[in-house]
């Protein structure tokens, strides 16, 4: 599988009726790696993503993939390309795994071509990739939270894309599962050679699991690069306004942020 | 950088419940299909005078029969006709609304679209004496007013929420009022007239009323089934929709007005037989499961509620009650049924 995709903003000027989110931002996935993009309550996260996605068109600027606009290239060949999986997606009312999964290959199908074993395979590796084979008959809404998950990201996969984006994929879930849907999509850039993009809350796990961390800021690229890079005092200060402390995680020797609240530091600070 | 090998067994795994689900369907709507030819062939057959199947077909065939060639082939093959092709249309046409609003409770009988149509063909043919052609277009261009105006009234997100339902629940009971004034003020007005817009029937069905909805079933289904993948991602929410590389403005726009123009076209013929659009989709869903499509099914379904209803308000009881009643006295406890589940779980609406 290739992972020589390029997809870059340029210029790109994001907004929902009078509100400007995002102004005239640049940035450049890196291909083959994990980006992940992280900034304060709603400073455009989602709406930068959806727009990388073509779920939202820009009101200036553009999306590039491969030195084409997104935006105008033809919805079905962007999205054998490009997989998303938008926040909160909503599963039908008592379909199964499978079915969901099998959905994944709507890009691949046109009016008139049938079903066939390359699209079985595909259903079933991203089962397989996800661990959700077992649960294959089963009725989507009655799964936890953490499988459910499992089985949206089976669907993208089964899409076979090169690229992935994902919004919050970790929203609802406890530590656990949080690290399972982090891990998964590390196995998937690491045996695969996936691009993925996600935009994550918490700044510890965009630290450990970010090859490529970007900041966000006020509708702009704050700081972009390595987590070390990106992820110190001052950035934590400007972009999230929160008084910290970074330390090296002793596990992975990336950097670690300590928030510092008002109540029950030990010592007096600075 | 290789994919990790996926164990043979597991693509086995997806291709067999892919095909036993494929082929539940087909048995699903083979006996379906039978059915409907089965209730089509004993409304043709059975009433007041029974005729053999032989004379049946002769008619059928173009000969003449004397008796048969009158009751056959003027009055029971044009209802019968009408029976199928209106429940087809509305069963295709309700359950499309429900799955793309994704809502059991979104179908066009319920959200004012019916009522539309058939306030524009009361108004039509009582008011105006107008026929025919004029009557459907009328009915379509109501029923179309209707769909937008939900659309720029509740449509927001893709998403059929309370409101959209709430608001489509206002306009159908205004549009009601508007038939049930027309009809009121109608000089020559007569009950059985009024009974075909306010419920919906087939008494004294015509060619010239059955065969316009003929067309439009024929014209519209395929258009629709084309698009049946797009509707099926399209329950998925419109984001992961256009994910999956689905037009998602366009698709809709072509299922609502395809839907709308089915619904229409059976509402000017059939008046809006009561709660058929309502109950073809989540019975068809109960018989083949919702992992795929339940367009076909749910129009099978719609045509055989209709066919055996009429059958039923005709003959089973002393005084001969329109279609629409007996699809009503049906419909009406589901409704009820839905609203109350869908509060214990916990829904407001």
């Amino acid at each position: 599988m290739t992972t020589s995709h390029t997809l870059a903003a340029e210029g790109l000027t994001l907004g929902y009726g009078d509100l400007a989110v995002i102004d005239s931002l640049d940035l450049t996935v890196p291909p083959g790696e994990i980006t992940v993009i992280v900034g304060a309550n709603a400073c455009g996260k989602s709406t930068l993503l959806r727009s990388l996605s073509r779920l939202l068109t820009p009101r200036a600027g553009r999306v590039v993939l491969d030195g084409r606009e997104v935006h105008r290239t033809p919805a079905k060949e962007l999205a054998r390309t490009l997989g998303v999986l938008p926040q909160s997606p909503v599963a039908p009312e008592g379909i199964t795994v499978l079915d969901l999964v099998c959905r994944g290959r709507h890009p691949h199908q046109g009016i008139f071509s049938r079903w066939n074993g390359r699209d079985d395979a595909a259903v079933a590796e991203a089962l397989e990739a996800t661990r959700t084979t077992d649960l294959a008959d089963r009725a989507v809404d009655e799964l936890s939270g953490g499988q459910r998950q499992r089985v949206w990201i089976a669907m993208a996969l089964a899409q076979r894309t090169d690229l992935l984006l994902l919004d919050e994929p970790t929203t609802f879930l406890d530590a656990s599962h949080q690290i399972e849907i982090l891990d998964l999509l590390t196995d998937l850039n690491r045996t695969r050679g996936t691009t993925i993009v996600m935009v994550l809350h918490d700044l510890n796990l965009a630290a450990r699991y970010a090859d490529h961390l970007i900041a966000l800021a006020d509708g702009r690229v704050h700081s972009s690069g390595t987590p070390t890079e990106v992820l110190t005092e001052d950035t934590v200060r400007t972009v999230f306004d929160l008084d910290n402390r970074i330390i090296e995680d002793p596990l992975t020797g990336r950097p670690l942020m300590l928030p510092i609240g008002r109540h029950h530091i030990r010592t007096p600070n600075h | 950088m290789t994919a990790p090998a996926v164990p043979v067994t597991v693509v086995q795994t997806v291709a067999r419940g892919r095909r036993r689900r494929a082929a539940r369907r087909r048995l699903v709507m083979a006996t379906l299909a039978a059915l409907v030819a089965a209730g089509f062939a004993v409304t043709l057959m059975a009433g007041h005078t029974f005729y053999p199947p032989g004379e049946v077909v002769r008619v059928v065939l173009g000969e003449q029969v004397p008796g048969a060639s009158f009751t056959v082939g003027r009055l029971r093959l044009p209802r019968a006709v009408l029976a199928v092709t209106a429940g087809f249309a509305f069963g295709l046409g309700g359950v499309t609304f429900q799955t793309m609003l994704r809502n059991p409770l979104a179908s066009p009988d319920i959200i004012g679209i019916s009522s539309g149509a058939s306030a524009a063909a009361a108004i039509a043919i009582v008011s105006l004496s107008l026929g025919g052609t004029q009557v459907s277009v009328l009915a379509i261009a109501a029923a179309l007013s209707v769909a937008l105006l939900m659309y720029t009234l509740a449509f927001r997100d893709g998403v059929a929420g309370t409101r959209l339902i709430l608001i489509g629940i206002g306009i159908s009971a205004m549009l009601d009022s508007v038939t049930s004034y027309v009809l009121s003020r109608a000089a020559e007005w007569d009950l059985q007239e009024a009974m075909r817009w306010l419920t919906g029937s087939l008494n004294g069905t015509t060619w010239a009323q059955a065969l316009p909805a003929l067309v439009a079933v024929a014209v519209l289904t395929p258009v629709l089934l084309s698009l049946a993948r797009d509707l099926a991602a399209l329950r998925l929410g419109d984001d992961t929709a256009a994910a999956l590389g689905v037009r998602t403005e366009r698709s809709r726009l072509a299922v609502i007005v395809a839907a709308v123009g089915l619904i229409a076209f059976a509402t000017a013929a059939a008046g809006p037989i009561a709660f058929v659009a309502f109950l073809s989709g989540p019975i068809a869903a109960r018989l083949v499961g919702v992992g795929g499509s339940l367009l076909l099914p749910a129009g099978l379904v719609g045509a055989l509620l209709v066919l055996a209803a009429d059958f039923t308000g005709q003959f089973a009881f002393d005084t001969r009650y329109p279609v629409g009643v007996v699809t009503g006295v049906l419909g009406a406890p589901y409704l009820v049924y839905l609203i109350v589940r869908t509060h214990r779980a916990g829904g407001s609406l």
